[in-house]
């Protein structure tokens, strides 16, 4: 191995590094405020890459029907419960955004034939179209035993993880799809070329991070997510309610998960099932950091990024089992540190 | 409908069984091979999720270590030197199967069941992701075309190869192990499994070793597996790594689930259901979805997320409704049992605890301080004080559940602070809880009986083949002696959870009492109790002091505690603020002034 490969490879890591990062900043969060360990986050990350590559391709994509029939069962559900309730203020606000919103998404996407579009436009929409299936899983899925303990949670979320990955093999075939970069230009330092693409995906991310730093310093219901994340009856006994802080964790995390798959779509062909691996080693990282820490796990999914860019030189088809591995002497790490006995109540 | 007992109920089950390869086609027998193969795997699940509340998505992996260990070991004509011996049988091959399989699954338990709950089953998803990746890429098992010509196996001297034949191995193998793991469930080391999902803080004080336990049941999950596998490898004799991928271990961990994960019988119907569907969804989605692929999963994921909203206890309790078993014919009689050999109880005015210094900060905040008390051997010491004075904290200390921040606890003459909960329960201290920690759905019986755990020693193999009889017989006997000594022989054999809350106290004191105790530590016994039953606990009480056993007891009833305790230490703020007779105490102007104010 030469400088050359050394330099590449460190290129690629930290790239995909970057990636697993947002990720594993969006499981902690959904983690601390929700204890939903959120194993479904990878089909964001495939659905927002796919619904994009179908705009290019001029087709539309399934995940319209999965948000216009998600739209249709919350109304239902909510409008039973707000009818049962005589809260009939609430029934406009759920017409609107469950119905109304899909409807309008549709409308656009039917009249507007994005395939002529520009690739910023596309984006947008793709984000738009993909992002409220966040909340909406979160509703009908979540919400109904968001009282149950870390282990029901988790169940549901291998269950709603395999649903969600039948449903894009149903909505974008079997064949892998590969996005347009986002920029042609190449930048050179020295005797290596980084590509536009990188220096997107490594500008987005940092980006984002800092957006996400400043949501949480700064804005209220940053503030109430992270109130919501330390103490749930608190939060509660405070007026913050639990429901929208669910809700507002998963839109975030659908976001951060639909944006990673844009992002990197350009440099790996992603097919409907390759982002639950991604989505996995996030959640390698997001261990590192104890599912607690943002900026421990973030420097762990560096290290993930390029462990598994080295290994890919050095052992290409153990690639995924030396990244995987790496979970034990991390455990063993934690386990040693940890030393009290958790009391689930 | 005529009610059917549980015994005919089997009989007609194990006749169908019986008679199933003789009367359907082949097709339905190798359905019924593969259901028996996968309920195994359901099997290990049931009890380590349903009932000791672990869980893993990493089961398939363990099918293929037992599946590719014996696959390997009967094919390879060029095995290493060390593995020479072995080679060619496949019974040989199981046993290095199932070492293999203990070796993994004693790793991965021991790194993670220290952790909280979840890193287990986060461990088994790159467990089981790995070994996945692993078996496709090895060259020396044939990477992802696998192993083909595994032999059939040998029975005395019969080679078991059609389908029908392998069907009795299969369902004989799948009923023994029911057996076992039924057993297991209704013996002390059973108790002490289910009491896991109750919390490891109440267990650990009844002595019973929670992280050694958690990991023995990880490893019969883990067994059992690879049991399954081992069959699987010589049932279709060819092996490749798709069966084993993370996806089916999520489909195992679906069948204990949707079957009900607290019942035996439920692996085996969450296996039927789920591999009947299974085969149905793939015929039936492609054509009506009109493109194929594995569309049964987004059913599969649909289902099991209604289930858990809605029905988490699975199928089983629904089916069990429906067809009217008689449930538990005898066992309305009180255990009999010879009586379990008792500690040597200290002599009356034996010092039994004594507590110097002890106090505990939260941060800042300062729960305990500097706080001092003694209980003698034959007496009630009563500690009383305010909400929020620091008085269970302070039971929390003693007992170990919590460190100290600084002085020293002495029990019977040696230094307890730094002790476990369970170690400390083993010298002879025993205690009931403030908010009470019973398992709803077990009997009166089997709660108290956790209590004796210590006095018994049989583990989990002697309990599986049913070899603790005698053992188990004395301890339920004990159990039965303190449910009456404490006067709730009529609920022996309810539900706990449908006792009142004043009973529940005082099975809470039955538990402790259980495990033979010379110290016994109450908080808030007659809390919740009516006039008569108060009487009744203050006479159990005066009894068990006059016995020699030393009480210390926390309680807000203030007609209770003067008319019982000896000697009364009144707490507020975390600090002593008098120590003496009743009398003495209810005169004190510091203890007037913190009950009722001062007067200005």
């Amino acid at each position: 191995m030469d400088l050359q490969i050394t330099l590449l490879l460190g290129q690629d890591g930290i790239t995909n590094g970057a990636i697993y990062a947002l990720l594993s900043l969006a499981l902690v969060l959904v983690f601390t405020v929700t204890r939903v360990i959120f194993i479904p986050q990878g089909e964001f990350v495939a659905y927002g890459a796919l619904t994009l590559a179908s705009f290019q391709a001029g087709k539309t994509p399934g995940t319209l029907w999965l948000l216009a029939g998600a739209g249709i069962l919350v109304a239902l559900i909510d409008l039973k419960i707000a009818l049962a309730a005589g809260a009939r203020q609430r029934i406009a606000r759920i017409l609107l955004w469950n119905l109304g919103y899909p409807a309008a998404i549709t409308v656009l996407i039917f009249l507007g034939k994005p395939e002529g579009w520009p690739l910023a436009a596309q984006v947008l929409l793709s984000l738009a179209l993909v992002v409220p299936l966040g909340p909406m899983v979160y509703r009908l899925a979540f919400q109904p035993a968001a009282e149950a303990s870390v282990l029901v949670l988790l169940i549901i979320s291998v269950a709603v993880h395999l649903a969600l990955v039948g449903l894009g093999l149903l909505f974008f075939g079997a064949e892998g799809s590969r996005t347009p970069s986002f920029s042609d230009a190449a930048l050179q330092l020295g005797s290596i070329t980084v590509s536009g693409q990188t220096l997107w995906v490594l500008g987005s991310s940092l980006l984002l991070i800092a957006a996400l730093y400043q949501f949480f310093g700064r804005t209220i219901y940053g503030k109430a997510l992270r109130a919501t994340a330390i103490n749930r009856t608190g939060a509660r006994l405070m007026g913050i309610s639990t429901v929208m802080a669910g809700k507002l964790s998963f839109l975030l995390a659908a976001a951060i998960g639909a944006f990673s798959g844009i992002l990197i779509a350009p440099i790996t062909t992603i097919y409907y099932d390759t982002g639950f691996l991604i989505g996995l080693k996030g959640f390698v990282a997001a261990i590192i950091g104890g599912l607690a820490s943002y900026p421990v796990a973030a420097a762990g999914a560096l290290l993930v990024g390029l462990l598994e860019a080295y290994s890919s030189f050095w052992a290409s088809a153990f690639k995924e089992v030396i990244v995987f591995t790496l979970i034990i002497p991390v455990l063993l790490w934690r386990s040693l540190t940890t030393h009290h006995v958790e009391e689930e109540e | 409908m005529m009610a059917v007992s549980q015994r005919g109920a089997l009989f007609a089950f194990l006749a169908l069984l019986g008679a199933g390869p003789l009367l359907l086609p082949e097709f339905y027998v190798t359905l019924l091979n593969y259901i028996g193969l996968y309920a195994i795997v359901a099997l290990g699940l049931v009890l380590l999720t349903g009932v000791g509340g672990l869980t893993s998505f990493g089961q398939a992996a363990f099918v293929g270590l037992g599946a590719y260990t014996t696959a390997y070991l009967t094919t390879a004509s060029d095995l290493p030197a060390w593995l020479a011996l072995v080679g060619g049988s496949p019974w040989l091959a199981l046993a290095l199967g199932l070492a293999g399989t203990a070796a993994v699954a004693l790793l991965l338990g021991a790194l993670t069941l220290r952790l909280s709950g979840h890193y287990l089953p986060l461990g088994t998803i790159a467990w089981g992701i790995s070994l996945y990746f692993l078996f496709g890429n090895l060259e020396f098992i044939g990477g992802h075309t696998g192993i083909t010509g595994i032999p059939a196996l040998q029975l005395a001297g019969v080679e078991v190869k059609s389908g029908r034949a392998f069907y009795y191995l299969i369902w004989i193998a799948l009923l023994a192990l029911v057996w076992a793991t039924h057993n297991l469930l209704d013996s002390r080391a059973g108790r002490a499994i289910r009491a896991l999902k109750g919390g490891s803080l109440m267990a650990e004080a009844m002595g019973v070793d929670t992280a050694r336990l958690k990991i023995e049941i990880f490893l019969i999950a883990a067994l059992f597996a690879c049991v399954s596998g081992w069959l699987y490898a010589h049932l279709q004799r060819f092996v490749n790594p798709t069966p084993f991928g993370l996806g089916v271990g999520i489909e195992y961990l679906f069948m204990a689930v949707i079957g009900g994960a607290a019942s035996v019988w439920g692996a085996l119907l969450g296996a039927g259901v789920i591999t009947v569907l299974k085969q149905w969804l793939q015929d039936l989605l492609p054509k009506l979805l009109g493109s194929s692929g594995n569309f049964e999963t987004i059913v599969f994921g649909v289902i099991m997320v209604l289930m858990l909203q809605r029905a988490r206890d699975g199928l089983w309790p629904l089916l069990a409704r429906l067809v009217p078993v008689k449930s538990g014919e005898g066992q309305r009689q009180a255990p009999q049992g010879e009586a379990l050999p008792r500690r040597q109880m200290p002599a009356a005015g034996t010092l039994l605890l004594e507590v110097n210094g002890a106090t505990k900060r939260f941060g800042g905040l300062v729960a305990c301080n500097d706080m001092q008390l003694t209980v003698k051997a034959g007496e009630v010491l009563a500690l009383i004080g305010p909400n929020g004075a620091g008085k269970s904290t302070m039971f929390n200390l003693i007992s170990g559940v919590a460190p100290l921040t600084a002085g020293e606890i002495v029990f019977l003459g040696s230094r307890i602070d730094g002790l476990t909960a369970r170690a400390i329960a083993q010298r002879g201290m025993s205690r009931s809880f403030q908010h009470v920690r019973l398992l709803p759905t077990m009997s009166v019986l089997e709660n108290a009986a956790i209590g004796a755990h210590m006095r018994g020693s049989k583990g989990v193999v002697p309990a599986a083949l049913h070899l603790e009889r005698v053992e188990e017989g004395r301890l339920l006997a004990e159990a039965a002696r303190q449910i009456e000594r404490v006067g709730l022989e009529k609920q022996m054999f309810e539900q706990a959870g449908s006792l009142a809350l004043g009973q529940q106290r005082i099975l809470e004191i039955a538990r402790a009492l259980c495990a033979d105790p010379c110290l016994l530590l109450l908080d808030e016994p007659a809390a919740g109790l009516r006039y008569l039953e108060k009487q009744a606990l203050a006479d159990l009480l005066r009894r068990l002091r006059a016995e020699g056993m030393g009480i210390l007891l926390v309680e807000h009833d203030m007609d209770f505690v003067m008319g019982l305790a000896d000697r009364v230490v009144v707490m507020e703020f975390g600090q002593r603020i008098a120590e003496g007779l009743p009398e003495e105490v209810q005169r004190d102007p510091a203890v007037l002034e913190a009950y009722l104010g001062g007067v200005e």
